[in-house]
């Protein structure tokens, strides 16, 4: 008995992963939670099939003709017998593929309906990070960041998605299905989280050398709270608080840095690589890579193609004593 | 031709006795070139008879020693056992590099394999799977097969079948050895643009694997259209339309599918080389291309894939439940109807690969309701089966095992495969370690369970001795497990949201122990295959002697010697049933009257199967190996220089004279 009950724990521990901030099954939105009561009716049924199924299987491996029997010779009763059962199963087998054919196209009618909301986000896809631009139309209002999102809880929010490069696929498992990102055209989903929560997403099309590593963080807040870091992040980088963060800008500025990454507020103005204005707010940097620590951020600039082999940012040549001034600089810009 | 044909005629079967009397078959009253007298100073079959009659035949349809003699061979036996080796090596490579894979992802963050390494793995691993082992496989059996099932001596146009096995071989050779010199494709094994394209992919790896493409196709189309004339127009006399055995029904069915699905992605493949290699922007946006036109194209044929590797299966599957469960196939007109169905359907649901693309939604709907239909064909297949068991009596050796392992991992496949039919599902787990599982079960289940229950039951046929039993169920059993252990776990991987492609991952995605898992699996199933080849290599040196039918199966290929002789049959038999040695236990019924000295089969009408004509066929010949070489030439050197066109086109100009030069002989006079 406790050998069977361990075993069905031991079978139970998958499951239990299902848990997760990835995870398509641990949902937190509207839309993942239809989806996965989806999941379940379509597991439920389909089980359901292949259970009777390899039950009939198994049940058919009896051996019911006698050993000299002719394998020509059949029995027309057995025959019709068999007919009926095959077309009562095929029968059954159609009325399961109607009813969930229906049941999905429910479902996407319901999923994908345009619901009203008033944030809108432009996403696009790099190899191998998501550039994020919040628009407004007030022009003033219109900002970017890069692989981490913040939307307020309860909202459907309405993510445009487009690619600079090869093609992507934006997911986050926890809220919705995905959606690709495609060179060329633009791409619509609509996320909404329930509850206060960080979820994480991953890109799903491969897009190269370091599709693993191309992650994004979505922070679901309180309305207050994501106003508050909305106005935050419109405005320019804070200015260097003491010298070593003074002597950190002055070695970003002076670096080969400012040919990609903007930090508003000062020269940096480079376009093709994650705004950093305000970096230090975000939790992961390399999208998603990496925890944003001083450390972290210092060994990401001093060795990029160790953490992430082929990834587009150079090995800057520093000193050794301008490290730690210029990660202590980025980690504070909050 | 003076007669009228009334609906008796037409109903008519040829006569066994009639025609074991050497009067030849064909319409009673009609007379065809069969008929025409024999000329005296050539000798018959009906003319000689036992041992010398074998002796003569087997040296006019033999093959040459020497290397010249091997290259020349048109014998669609060896041709066949080429291309089930070449295959089956091909699986082992595709295996290997599956194990690497599973090594690199047995934890999170693992340092064994690099990102570039990596990608080329899953690359060469799903390329080598599909098209150099998924769909090959399936030709190579029928290759071997179809002509023996089918009662007659070699395969129509066996010098392009030849062509074909040398296109194939050096196609899959170029992209190995790209790969081992580090220059093999990364692109995965359906290279989307535009990361494939010129801007994403310099260098020559993406070239290879599109080269690689049209390499395969073209081999493939010629075995194609091979098998469907072999089984319109050589089948044995009385082998009517509902006497063609299932196995063959299903690789006809699958020769059109691939007749009509291959070329799209050789149009595929041809736009993105002429992108890469000329700049034509088929596929760049920002030159008035269209980056999705290249995944219409490409899953076009895509998912008739899937069937061109499950069609032959089914197959197997028909021929080895029938054998074991000693009793005829139950719903036979239905299981060809399914099959047919099944074929034309593959057709109505490439854009399930797309759900995520963002096409319009009751566009993608409609795929969802066509996806779905096509498990009722296969339904209909999967309950027509174990009716057959049912009412059988059937025979526990390890090709049912391998039967019985198919139904429960290909039908669990299928099941999961409804899931990524529906539109909103699929958003979830689509290009997630969920669909890596599903398509193994599918692909697995729905072909290599079978392939191996297909090598364990004609082993005997193509070496004339048994596999062993005992490592059999060995080998059975750490296949099952070993397989279950590495994919049902990625199931819940993918829907704890692990993309599939990915070289590696944090160790706080919780992945871990699941990937180990899988990992485990992984290496008991590969280690189920060390088994199966030791099996191989120590059963074909000392197994026991099999005997021309060592099952007690019905369909014709058991009624010709273990291994074949050359000719296949002394007599060409005539077919009065669906299992013709089940039907005439003692002697199978036969035609006479073809040559012993030439190369002749019996030409038969299309639907009745009445003898129509004498026909010679083809004597072998190198022509078709330099083809094939001058094929190469052209295909490798159009990867560097659009040059290689022009100037690669004349030796292959002059190979093609050389094969198709006039045959100076009688032959077309006779």
């Amino acid at each position: 008995m406790r050998r069977i009950s361990s075993i069905l724990l031991l079978l139970c521990l998958p499951l239990a992963g299902c848990q997760g901030w990835q995870s398509a099954l641990d949902v937190h939105g509207p839309a993942a939670s239809s989806l996965a009561r989806m999941f379940w009716i379509f597991v439920a049924v389909l089980a359901t099939v292949w259970v009777l199924t390899m039950a009939a299987l198994l049940l058919s491996l009896r051996r019911r003709r006698a050993a000299d029997a002719d394998p020509l010779v059949t029995d027309p009763g057995t025959e019709r017998r068999m007919t009926i059962t095959i077309s009562a199963a095929i029968g059954l087998t159609l009325v399961i593929v109607v009813s969930l054919t229906g049941l999905s196209y429910a479902a996407q009618k319901v999923l994908f309906a345009h619901k009203d909301g008033t944030l809108t986000l432009l996403i696009t896809g790099h190899q191998w990070w998501w550039q994020v631009t919040y628009e407004d139309p007030q022009p003033n209002r219109v900002f970017t960041t890069a692989n981490e999102i913040h939307i307020p809880v309860g909202e459907p929010v309405l993510i445009k998605l487009e690619s600079s490069d090869v093609i992507h696929s934006f997911w986050i498992p926890n809220l919705t299905g995905k959606m690709d990102a495609i060179t060329g055209r633009q791409n619509q989903i609509q996320i909404q989280a329930d509850r206060p929560g960080i979820y994480r997403g991953q890109c799903a099309e491969f897009c190269g050398l370091q599709h693993a590593h191309m992650g994004l963080l979505v922070v679901a807040e309180s309305k207050e709270d994501f106003e508050r870091w909305r106005n935050h992040q419109i405005s320019s980088a804070i200015p260097p608080s003491d010298a070593e963060h003074q002597r950190g800008m002055e070695i970003f500025l002076s670096k080969p840095c400012i040919m990609c990454h903007q930090i508003r507020g000062t020269d940096a103005g480079g376009k093709t690589a994650p705004d950093l204005t305000h970096v230090g707010s975000r939790r992961y940097i390399a999208a998603g890579t990496l925890e944003t620590t001083r450390g972290n951020i210092a060994a990401w600039i001093v060795d990029p193609h160790g953490i992430k082999p082929g990834v587009d940012m150079p090995t800057i040549q520093l000193e050794p004593n301008e490290v730690q001034p210029l990660a202590s600089y980025l980690e504070g810009l909050k | 031709m003076t007669r009228t044909l009334t609906p008796h005629d037409v109903d008519a079967v040829p006569e066994p006795t009639r025609l074991a009397t050497g009067e030849r078959g064909g319409l009673p009253g009609v007379r065809s070139a069969a008929d025409a007298p024999p000329s005296p100073d050539e000798l018959r079959d009906d003319q000689v008879d036992g041992l010398e009659l074998s002796a003569r035949l087997a040296k006019t349809w033999g093959t040459d020693k020497g290397l010249i003699g091997a290259l020349s061979t048109v014998d669609h036996k060896i041709i066949g056992r080429r291309y089930i080796v070449t295959a089956i090596i091909f699986l082992f490579l595709g295996g290997l590099s599956a194990v690497a894979m599973r090594l690199q992802l047995a934890q999170p963050e693992n340092e064994l394999i690099g990102p570039d390494l990596y990608n080329q793995l899953f690359t060469m691993h799903g390329t080598t799977m599909m098209f150099l082992f998924g769909v090959p496989i399936g030709e190579a059996f029928a290759v071997y097969l179809v002509p023996l099932m089918v009662g007659t001596r070699n395969i129509a146009f066996p010098r392009l079948n030849a062509f074909s096995y040398y296109v194939y071989l050096f196609g899959g050779a170029m992209i190995w050895v790209a790969f081992m010199l580090n220059i093999g494709p990364d692109v995965g094994w359906f290279a989307y643009v535009p990361l494939s394209g010129p801007e994403f992919s310099p260098g020559k790896r993406a070239d290879f694997w599109a080269q690689m493409i049209t390499f395969t196709e073209v081999a493939g189309i010629a075995v194609a259209i091979s098998v469907i004339v072999t089984v319109f127009k050589l089948r044995a006399p009385g082998m009517t339309l509902d006497r063609i055995p299932l196995f063959v029904w299903a690789e006809l069915v699958n020769s059109f599918v691939i007749v009509f699905a291959l070329p799209a992605v050789v149009t595929a493949s041809a736009m993105l080389i002429l992108d890469r290699l000329v700049g034509t922007h088929f596929f760049n946006p920002a030159e008035g291309g269209d980056a999705l036109l290249y995944q219409h194209l490409f899953w076009f044929f895509g998912h008739p894939e899937v069937y061109i590797i499950f069609l032959p299966a089914t197959g197997w599957v028909s021929a080895i439940v029938v054998t074991f469960a000693r009793r005829q196939a139950f719903g036979y007109i239905a299981l060809v109807l399914s099959l047919i169905a099944t074929g034309f359907l593959s057709f109505g649901l490439w854009v399930h690969h797309m759900f995520t693309a963002g096409l319009p939604q009751l566009g993608a709907s409609f795929f969802t309701a066509s996806s779905m239909l096509i498990a009722i064909p296969n339904g209909i297949q999967i309950f027509c089966w174990i009716a057959t068991l049912w009412d059988g009596r059937p025979i526990f050796r390890t090709p049912l095992l391998f039967i019985i392992g198919f139904f429960f991992i290909f039908v669990a496949g299928g099941l999961s495969g409804i899931m990524l039919a529906s539109v909103p599902l699929d958003s979830q787990v689509h290009d997630t370690f969920f669909v890596v599982a599903h398509f193994h079960y599918v692909l697995i289940g729905g072909n290599v369970f079978p392939l191996l229950a297909a090598v364990y039951y004609w082993f005997p046929k193509f070496t004339g001795r048994m596999m062993s039993e005992r490592i059999g169920i060995w080998h059975f059993g750490l296949a099952f497990i070993g397989f279950n252990v590495a994919f049902f776990p990625m199931h819940i991987t993918g829907l704890m949201g692990m993309p599939r492609r990915v070289y590696t991952y944090l160790p706080e995605m919780g992945w871990g122990n699941l990937n180990l898992i899988s990992t485990i699996g992984a290496v008991i199933f590969f280690a189920s295959f060390v088994l199966f080849l030791y099996n191989l290599a120590s059963s074909a040196r000392r197994g026991p002697m099999a005997g021309p039918n060592p099952w007690d199966a019905g369909t014709l290929e058991w009624a010709a010697a273990s291994p074949p002789l050359p000719q296949n049959f002394d007599r060409i038999p005539v077919v009065t049933n669906r299992e013709p040695l089940w039907a005439n236990r003692d002697s199978l019924p036969v035609v006479t009257g073809l040559s012993v000295d030439n190369r002749e089969q019996i030409v038969s009408t299309i639907t009745h199967g009445r003898a129509d004509l004498r026909e010679s066929t083809p004597e072998p010949s190198i022509w078709p190996f330099i083809a094939a070489v001058a094929t190469a030439i052209l295909f490798i050197g159009s990867m560097f220089t659009p040059w290689a066109v022009v100037w690669g086109s004349l030796p292959l100009a002059v190979a093609l004279i050389g094969w198709f030069w006039p045959k100076m002989s009688t032959e077309d006079e006779r």
